[in-house]
């Protein structure tokens, strides 16, 4: 296999020694399959074993391997070198606070994650030994495209209301509220409403659409914010006409 | 060891610049000042009607002035882009699924361009061209 060279500039940062982060630049020979993570993981096993960075599956399953490469939020496990120049600027992922080097802080997407409910909400609780909930193959497909999301935060890292708008419940942890929404067995829609249709929630996307470009999984969450945003307005008026309706 | 997290500012004015995509919406977004003038001018036009035939003829004179000629065309080009970029997006705001089969989403697409067509001869048509 040939083998090439790439010049990959790293942003570091050492919260006990540096004010703020700086780039660092690592010459790597690669082979024609390699991702960017096979380079990163050369330069931790050969050049540097102080880089920190997060890892776990190398096959876009776990979400961990997010970052900004040449700008563009992806996959570090998924992103081929050879599609790359020769010069490799790789970053944390935007509009997330750097806890070291590659590695962000997630507090605030776990936290606003959590708010919108993401698990199954049914009417009423069965005991295991009563059976499971029925689903057809058709009321599965309604949300199927949406289960896909693996958290890996890309779509955060792409969205410019997040960047601006601190408190934007965000595209993943919307998108997640409506794979629940949609779901057959699930009643807890008015439950996720107080978040979910609030100002900073879907209200707060002004469909730019990076989300849905940058989504390794295909997931959408772009069109899921439209969709709640019809969903709502229809409850909306709905409420106008019948307020006691429920 | 402590916890220092580095927080990175983003510029309020310029981030649009920084992909393609970004610019693309930003384009999308300046649309609606241009139809928003369009329409203003229409208003206006309906006014200088409302005034009588002299008033009518000189705001149609007015519209043959180059800079008119140019804000027209911008105003056109930007109802196009805004108009054609929404329609493209219908499929993801509003999928229709039948059973197990989902309508493709060139369909749906279509149909609003379809209408877009009719409405367009429809009121070609009441205006007697």
């Amino acid at each position: 296999m040939n083998e090439r060279q790439v010049e990959l500039e790293i942003l570091r940062y050492d919260p006990e020694t540096d004010q703020q982060p700086s780039f660092q630049i690592y010459l790597v020979p690669c082979q024609e399959d390699w991702v960017v993570l096979d380079a990163i993981n050369y330069v931790k096993d050969n050049l540097d074993r102080t880089l920190s960075y997060r890892w776990s599956c190398h096959m876009a399953v776990c979400g961990s391997c997010g970052m900004m490469i040449n700008g563009e939020p992806a996959l570090s496990c998924k992103t081929f070198l050879r599609d790359l120049p020769e010069t490799i600027r790789i970053e944390p992922l935007a509009n997330f606070p750097i806890e070291r080097d590659l590695v962000v802080v997630m507090d605030d997407f776990m936290n606003k994650l959590g708010k919108v409910k993401p698990y199954l909400l049914p009417r009423e609780k069965k005991a295991v030994e009563n059976g499971s909930y029925l689903q057809s193959p058709a009321q599965l497909k309604k949300f199927r495209q949406y289960t896909l999301c693996i958290n890996c935060t890309l779509c955060y890292a792409a969205c410019p209301q997040y960047a601006h708008n601190e408190g934007f419940v965000g595209p993943a942890a919307l998108a997640l509220a409506h794979r629940y929404n949609l779901d057959s067995r699930d009643v807890g829609r008015r439950a996720r409403q107080d978040v979910v249709a609030s100002n900073e929630g879907i209200w707060e996307c002004s469909f730019v659409g990076a989300c849905s470009d940058v989504c390794p999984e295909h997931v959408d969450p772009a069109g899921a914010i439209q969709q709640t945003k019809i969903a709502s307005t229809i409850d909306y008026f709905k409420d106008l006409i019948l307020p006691r309706r429920d | 060891m402590s916890r220092k997290p580095y927080v990175r500012t983003t510029s309020t004015s310029s981030w649009w610049l920084a992909q393609p995509r970004y610019i693309r919406y930003m384009a999308r977004e300046v649309s609606c000042i241009l139809i928003g003038a369009y329409s203003a001018v229409v208003v206006i036009g309906l006014l200088r009607l409302s005034e009588g035939a002299a008033a009518w003829i000189s705001f149609l004179e007015s519209l043959q002035s180059p800079v008119s000629i140019v804000f027209h065309l911008l105003a056109l080009a930007f109802a196009l882009y805004h108009t054609t970029t929404w329609f493209n997006v219908t499929p993801k705001a509003m999928p229709l699924q039948f059973g197990q089969t989902q309508l493709p989403g060139g369909v749906i697409i279509g149909a609003h361009y379809a209408g877009w067509v009719l409405v367009s001869a429809l009121i070609l048509y009441l205006v007697g061209i």
